[in-house]
């Protein structure tokens, strides 16, 4: 089955984006493939590759990152949602005049039309957070 | 996947349930934007506000003075957008007061019933 993830809120707020993750990571493990992860709202925080958690804390951006490049995920954050809560790629921090980007790598910035394409090519949507 | 003959993907039902007031939480400019979109795409769109999503369609707000931006002026671009099956429900007006002349567009108001049927006939529900 072909599963589409969007993901609503931030890490070590709620429990959603940790059962995000263990969903998507539980899904591909059965064999499920996951068309796309779209980070839309306060869920774009999951891709900021600044956040550090205390080392005994599971670092969920880390994990995310992982899951995503292991598995060669498509993995969107929403350029919307991610500008106006200070998470920009290179391209963004020049455009906007500021001092360094944060966007995590395994994310690309892009708009909700990604989320409409996911929808409609995928067999289910499963969203978390709202 | 179902595809036309166009080699695009079949148009789906997609309905979206806007829960949230306008400004306590982003969610109700969050959901206004993902119909929006999805419109864009030559979708089948319900739209339904729901609890205290029916404060989105308030008339007479004045959102700048809490430093806010007024969403309520984008709800008249749906139709613009082909979004007409706007629905709102009956139950949720009434428990707040509210009449459907309250309202700064028009919409359907919906039992739960209308609206458990609108849903079971979505391919996708986004509610937020």
């Amino acid at each position: 089955m072909k599963l589409s993830i969007v993901v609503y809120s931030a890490p070590y707020s709620h429990q959603a984006s940790l059962s995000a993750y263990r969903f998507t990571r539980e899904a591909l493990a059965m064999g499920e493939q996951i068309s796309r992860v779209f980070f839309y709202y306060d869920g774009v925080h999951n891709t900021n590759a600044l956040s550090t958690p205390p080392q005994d804390e599971f670092d969920l951006v880390a994990a995310w990152r992982d899951l995503i490049n292991e598995n060669g995920l498509d993995a969107i954050s929403c350029v919307s949602s991610a500008l106006k809560r200070g998470i920009l790629d290179a391209q963004e921090a020049q455009r906007y005049e500021k001092d360094c980007a944060n966007l995590d790598p395994s994310s690309e910035l892009s708009g909700l039309g990604q989320l409409v394409d996911a929808t409609l090519t995928s067999d289910r949507v499963v969203s978390f957070g709202a | 996947m179902t595809s036309t003959e166009s080699g695009l993907p079949k148009p789906k039902t997609l309905t979206f349930i806007s829960r949230k007031a306008p400004h306590s939480q982003g969610f109700a400019k969050a959901c206004l934007d993902m119909v929006l979109s999805s419109a864009v795409f030559d979708q089948h769109i319900n739209f339904i506000f729901m609890d205290d999503g029916v404060y989105q369609l308030k008339t007479q707000q004045n959102p700048s003075l809490i430093n806010s931006k007024d969403i309520s002026a984008a709800f008249g671009a749906l139709t613009i957008y082909d979004v007409h099956n706007i629905f709102v429900d009956g139950d949720s007006l009434t428990q707040r007061y509210m009449k459907e002349t309250d309202l700064v567009i028009e919409t359907t108001v919906a039992s739960a019933s209308r609206i458990s049927e609108i849903i079971a006939e979505s391919d996708v529900v986004y509610a937020l």
